[in-house]
C-alpha cells in the first residue's frame, strides 16, 4: 500500500492522539482552511453555522440526511487563537454519549510551500478515544464518509 | 431476503451512523432512539433492523423494554482500528489541499 501522508499516533492506553500531516501548501492556506467557513465546507463536507475566529469565539458544525434531519452536529469555543500559528478548541458532538474532547492545532511552516499540521486530541478516557478510533466516520459525518466501504477495503 | 447486509452498506447511511454514536456509550430503546431525530419510528425501526441483520447493534431485552447497543465486537472487526481513521484523515486532508490549491490559482 502507498504510504500516507497523514500520520496517526495513538498508544495504547492512552486518552489521547496525534495527528500530522505535511501539506504542499503555505502555512497560511492551511490555517485558513481550518477557519473560513466557507473553505471548511469544501473540505470536510458539513455545514458551517457558526466560526468566529478569535479567542473565545463558538463554532457548530452540522450535517443533515437527505430528509433534512440532523444527524451530525458538534460545537465549541476557541482559545489561544495565534494567527498562522495555532489555536485550541473544545469539540463536543451533540445527541451522543461522548464527552467534549480538548484539540490543540498546531501550524508550522516547513519553506514558502510547504507546511505541517499537528493535531493533538485529548479525550475524557481511555475508553473513549479507543471508541471514536473504532468509529472512523464518528468526528464530522459527511457525504465523502460514503466512501468508507472502499477506503476500509 | 435473507441477503446479509454488508457492513458497510449498513454505516454508509447518514442516519444509521448517527444512530450508532447515539448508542456508542448508552443503550436505549426503539423509542428513546427515535425522539433523538425527530422522525418517524417506523423509520427509525427499519434503520434499526438494518443495523441487526448486520450485527453492528444488539437487543437486549430488559424488563418489558428492549434496549438496543452497540455490538462492540462487530464495531473492531470494521475498524481493525487505526488504519480507518487514519484513511478518512488522509482523503479529508487531500481534499483540504486541493480546495486550497484552486483557491490560490483563484487568487
Amino acid at each position: 500500500m502507498m504510504e500516507l501522508k497523514t500520520k496517526v499516533i495513538a498508544a495504547n492506553g492512552k486518552q489521547e492522539l496525534t495527528i500530522e500531516r505535511e501539506f504542499d501548501l503555505p502555512v497560511d492556506l492551511v490555517f485558513k482552511a481550518h477557519t473560513e467557513p466557507e473553505l471548511i465546507e469544501q473540505w470536510m463536507g458539513n455545514k458551517v453555522l457558526k466560526f468566529e475566529a478569535k479567542n473565545h469565539g463558538g463554532w457548530i458544525f452540522e450535517t443533515k440526511n437527505p430528509d433534512g434531519i440532523v444527524v451530525f452536529r458538534a460545537n465549541g469555543v476557541l482559545h489561544d487563537f495565534v494567527l498562522n500559528e495555532r489555536f485550541t478548541r473544545t469539540f463536543e458532538m451533540e445527541n451522543t454519549g461522548f464527552a467534549t474532547q480538548l484539540e490543540f492545532f498546531e501550524f508550522q511552516k516547513l519553506s514558502e510551500k510547504k507546511s505541517k499540521l499537528t493535531m493533538h486530541i485529548i479525550y475524557k478516557s481511555v475508553e473513549q478515544r479507543d471508541q471514536i478510533l473504532k468509529m472512523p466516520f464518528a468526528q464530522g459525518i459527511n457525504s465523502a464518509h460514503n466512501r468508507l466501504e472502499e477506503i476500509v477495503r | 431476503m435473507d441477503l446479509r447486509r454488508d457492513v458497510f452498506q449498513a454505516i454508509a447511511d447518514p442516519t444509521r451512523r448517527a444512530i450508532l454514536l447515539l448508542v456508542a456509550t448508552q443503550s436505549m430503546t426503539a423509542g428513546t432512539i427515535a425522539a433523538h431525530f425527530d422522525t418517524k419510528r417506523p423509520t427509525v425501526s427499519k434503520h434499526l433492523q438494518i443495523l441487526i441483520e448486520c450485527e453492528l447493534l444488539a437487543k437486549e431485552p430488559i424488563g418489558r423494554e428492549i434496549y438496543y447497543h452497540l455490538n462492540a465486537n462487530k464495531m473492531k472487526e470494521i475498524a481493525n482500528f487505526i488504519e480507518p481513521f487514519q484513511k478518512l484523515w488522509e482523503d479529508r486532508f487531500n481534499k483540504l489541499e486541493s480546495v486550497m490549491k484552486n483557491y490560490k490559482a483563484r487568487g
